[in-house]
Order: C-alpha cells, then structure tokens, then sequence
C-alpha cells in the first residue's frame, strides 16, 4: 500500500527517484538489525532448548551425556512430582495474580481518570511502583513481614497480633504476602495500560448516554468496558506470561520456600539448571512450560474473541 | 521553512476538548462528575498502600541502626555511606547506568528502524516477522538462560557488560518494535510524500517531518527499556561473574542473601535502586500514558 502511494505520486521531478528508488531492499535493510539480533539471541536458543530436551546434558556428570529420546519427557510427566506441584502453584499463582491485578488495576485507572485537585501528582504516586524492580520489591517487602522489622512488630505493640510472626516463613501466610507484595508493583502497570486506552473514549459516547438517562453503572457497562475490551484482554495476557515467567520477585522474596510452597515452574527450572546442573531435564521442562503456554494462550484468545466482533 | 509549513498541519490532537461551561441541569450525572469522595477516599486508601512500603525502607536507610522508632530521628547517612563504599553501590550504579542507557539507545534505534519498516511498507516476510514478535512474547528470557549463556561463552563476552546489554535490548525489542510501528501509522504519509516534493529524501524527510511527533513515543519505549534494563536481575546475575562488573539488583540480592542481613544497609542499597528509576518515571508518567494509548493496543 505504502508504495503503491509513493509511485501514484504525480509526474516526478528528477530528485524525487532518489526518494523511492530504493523500496524494495530498504525495508529488509531497516528489520535487519532487529531480525539478527532475536535470530541470534531468541530463535536460535529456542532451537537449543528444544535441542537439549532431548539429551541428558549435565556438565558434573559428563560420562552421562548423549542422547536420551524421550527419557526426560517420560520422567517428568510420570515421575517427577515436584513438576506437578511447581505447576499448579504456578497456575494459581499466575490466576490470582493476575484476576487482582486487574480488579484493582481497572479500579484505579477509572479512578484517576477522573479529573480532580492533584491528580498529576496523585497519578505519578500510585504508578511509582511500577518502575520498582521484582529484587527491590523483595527487599521492601522482607522489611515489611518480617518479625523484628516488619509491621507485626508494630500491631502487636497495639496488642493486634503476637510478637515474633514472620509472614514470610509461615506456610500459611506466605501466599498471601507474597500476592499483596507482586500486587503492590503489578496493579500500577495494569492501572497504566487501562488508562492509555481508557483516554480514547469518545465523550460522545457518555454524553448520548446520559441524555438517554443511562445510569453511570450502565454507561460503565455499555460503554467503557466494551471500549476497554481488547486492551484487557492483551494486557491480561501479556501480564499472565509474564507472571508466570518472571522469577525475580518470588526467588529473591521467598527463594521458592518455606518448603517449596512457593516454588513456581519457571523457579524449578532454574533451581534444575543452575544449582544441579541438569541442563538436559531443565531444557524439557522448559519446552514443557513453552508449550502450555502456548496452548493457554491460544485457547485465551480464541475464547476472548480477540480483536473480532468490533472495527 | 518546510517544517514549520508541514507541521503546521500535523493532525491535531486526537482528543477533543469538552466544550466549557456548566452542563445542563437536566443532565444526569457525568463520569466527570462523580462525587469527590468517591475519588478521594478509595484514592487515599490505595496511596497508603503504595506509600508505605516506600517509607518503611527509607526509615530503615536512614534512622541509626538498632532503633525502632517509626520516625527517622535522628537522621543518619551511615548506611549510606557504608552501601555506596563498602559494598561496591558506586561501582554498581555505573554498571546499571550503563547497562540501562545502552539499552535504551540500541532497543530505540533498532526498533525505530524496524517499526518504520513495519508501519511504512509491504514486503514479503513482513507478516511472518510480524507473527515472530509476537511469539517471541511467550518465550522466557529467564528460561533461556542455558543456551544465552553458551552463545555469550563462545563470542567471548562473558563477563563484560555488552552481553546484559545485548540480552536486555532483545528481550525489549519487539514491544518496542510493535509499539512505535504503530505511533508511526499515526502519522500521515501524506506528510513524509510532502517533504519529498519539497526536496526531502527519504531519510531527511523522516527526520525533519516523523521524528518529531514520535517524540512522545520514543519517550515511552526508551524510558520502558531503561527501567526493565535497570531492574532485571537474572541476565547480569548469570553473565557477570566479577563483583566490579554487577549491577545494582545483583547488589541487593547479594546483601539479602548474606549470612547476617545488615537490615540499614539493604534499605539504602534499595534507595539507591530505586532513585533513578521512580525519578525518570515520575517525569515520563504522562508521555507513558499518551505513548500507549497513541500506538499500542491497536497497532
């Protein structure tokens, strides 16, 4: 389309062949360097993994290398407990997660794209966290549940609670503390991303509304959240992988403890790989995880009807 | 000349503003009318939560260690002091400065370049790159640690920042590349094709007549790339092995992880984290927001 513009331009002067002389290469020209570098650093060690999930690879034990066919699939699909486990705490961890973020993160956005007194400020202080690293949220956070320093320190001087509870450590509570720490940097990225679209509504639309008389839940309903569908469906998704990918936050709050309560897939895998070496098991589960994510996020497509009925 | 002319008619901006005055009586209550307190209170409510954390470490970085007071008085910089010497933070935040701004420049221009190419033209493996920016979504960086690591190993640049550099920029590079494509699509063709006749080439007339009104946008994919080059954590864990290489979340968590946690010296270790990027953010907050409503979502 962008050439068929540039040569139904009128008859030319000399110079203007210079300007369109070169399409056909240019734009190959212009990916190139972002083509090399994801070939080079993404395409290939997929290739590399897929490659490795089919040998036992581990540096320390060398004279058990070679090729293993299935074996590693084999093992973790009826062998392997602690993938079952890692699983399912990552797809809860990822759902309830995610479900809050959203909640609270749709909350905020409508909230702040109110106009009122102080709102530049109000917005660039609830965003903040945002741009707070998952190893400096740990860091906050440790501070914050931990027994010495921790507020329960604090309540438990008002005679809420009893001295010496450290939520981090307690398999009963270190879900949910670790939920509301991810919670305190994730729901500003939501709130972001909902707001950017949420300031492309038309006015029209809410002014026809409440000529019709359409209550301000039913203009919410009909309009805004119809409006706002395919950014939360993509950001939900796009939140969701990166979730379930991310291992900053949870290795450096928890390390996946106490007692592997928090040990998600993507945490096992590296727990496999880098402290016992077993490169060729990570390798499969990583497939493995590749692939469910991958199926999970097609048929979340597909069921949210992306991108489909509108425009 | 020419500029002024061209941006001159530059669309205006796509939002409208509402005609002034008070609305018609009869009218029911607007969005932009909601009662104060249903703005205020949940607002507030939600500001102690973010807020608090932020206080609790910088009382622990600056009240004297051993106290328990819930103010930080009186002050002192000592765990300042001790984090930025003692424990390399002055080496650390080069590294990450480094780090953060090297991505940012390379995830720019190479996105730039290939998001002009998405946005300006049709070609043949344009659908099938398109397909592989958005698979490369699923793939996980963390997960690719293994192979990164050879690949790093065999060009020799383990150790060195270039490989955080080069990792970090990949990883951000095909959001990024989405999201400018599509603040590029925003800007009419019929500009650049103006510029042309007036004696622009291809590039000038990029440069002279684009450029500037993806100024919002660049704005938000680098300042994107700076904060996640800043704050990631596993690349530079992996690939850096000298301790004068680190950057400053390996810092941390190399203080989190020590036998007795020198709770003052982890709150300002976390300060110093945490300055620069709440800094950038605070000035960018609002281009982030126009950035990805202009391009994103849609593209």
């Amino acid at each position: 389309m962008a050439q068929a513009a540039a040569v139904a331009k009128p008859p030319a002067p000399p110079r203007r062949r210079r300007v369109s002389a070169t399409p056909r290469r240019l734009p190959y020209l212009l990916i190139a360097p972002a083509a090399l570098l994801m070939l080079g650093f993404i395409a290939y060690p997929v290739i590399s993994v897929f490659y490795y999930s089919l040998q036992n690879y581990n540096p320390t034990k060398p004279w058990r290398n070679g090729f293993a066919g299935f074996d590693n699939f084999v093992q973790i699909f009826t062998k392997d407990p602690q993938f079952w486990d890692t699983l399912i705490f990552s797809a809860k961890w990822v759902v309830v997660e995610v479900g809050l973020q959203l909640l609270f993160g749709l909350a905020l956005a409508l909230i702040v794209n109110q106009t009122f007194v102080g709102r530049g400020l109000g917005r660039a202080l609830v965003f903040s966290p945002w741009a707070v690293s998952g190893v400096l949220t740990s860091v906050i956070w440790v501070l914050l549940f931990n027994s010495q320093t921790g507020i329960s320190r604090y309540l438990a001087d008002l005679g809420i609670g009893a001295y010496g509870t450290s939520w981090l450590s307690d398999t009963s509570t270190v879900f949910p503390a670790a939920v509301v720490a991810d919670l305190w940097r994730g729901v500003p990225f939501f709130a972001i991303l909902i707001l950017a679209d949420l300031q492309s509504v038309s006015k029209d639309l809410y002014e026809a509304a409440e000529v019709d008389g359409a209550s301000r839940l039913k203009q919410f309903w009909h309009i805004t959240l119809p409006h706002l569908k395919d950014a939360i469906v993509l950001s939900t998704l796009l939140r969701a992988v990166w979730e379930f990918n991310n291992v900053d936050l949870l290795y450096t709050l928890t390390g996946g403890g106490p007692a592997g309560e928090t040990t998600t897939l993507p945490l096992y895998i590296a727990n496999t790989s880098v402290d016992a070496h077993n490169f060729g098991y990570a390798s499969a589960l990583t497939t493995v995880a590749f692939v469910i994510l991958l199926f999970c996020s097609i048929v979340y497509l597909r069921l949210s009807k992306f991108g489909g009925d509108d425009k | 000349m020419i500029t002024k002319e061209i941006t001159g008619t530059a669309p205006a901006p796509e939002r409208v503003a509402p005609a002034p005055g008070p609305r018609p009586r009869t009218a029911r209550r607007a969005w932009d009318e909601v009662p104060r307190w249903q703005i205020y209170l949940p607002l507030s409510v939600y500001l102690l939560f973010t807020l608090v954390p932020f206080y609790w470490i910088l009382l622990f970085s600056l009240r004297p260690a051993g106290s328990t007071s819930l103010v930080p008085w009186p002050i002192t910089f000592e765990h300042f002091e001790k984090v930025w010497t003692e424990r390399s933070f002055g080496i650390y935040f080069t590294n990450s400065v480094l780090v953060g701004v090297a991505t940012l420049v390379m995830t720019t221009l190479v996105a730039l370049a290939g998001g002009y190419a998405l946005a300006r033209f049709d070609f043949k493996v344009k659908r099938g790159f398109m397909l592989a920016l958005l698979c490369s979504q699923f793939v996980p960086g963390a997960l690719l640690l293994v192979p990164l690591f050879q690949i790093f190993a065999n060009l020799r640049m383990i150790n060195s920042l270039g490989s955080v550099i080069i990792a970090e920029t990949v990883f951000q590079l095909p959001l990024s590349m989405i999201l400018i494509s599509g603040f590029i699509k925003n800007v009419p063709y019929s500009l650049e094709e103006a510029a042309w006749v007036d004696g622009c080439n291809r590039f000038s007339a990029f440069r002279i007549v684009v450029l500037p009104l993806l100024r919002p946008g660049l704005i938000a994919v680098g300042s994107f790339a700076f904060v996640h080059a800043w704050n990631h954590f596993l690349f530079a864990l992996m690939f850096l092995s000298d301790q004068s290489k680190q950057t400053i979340p390996v810092g941390l968590n190399t203080l989190m992880s020590a036998d007795s946690v020198d709770l003052g010296a982890l709150a300002a270790g976390g300060i110093v984290a945490a300055v620069p990027v709440v800094i950038v953010f605070a000035f960018i907050q609002k281009w982030l927001i126009t950035g990805f409503s202009a391009g994103a979502v849609k593209g």
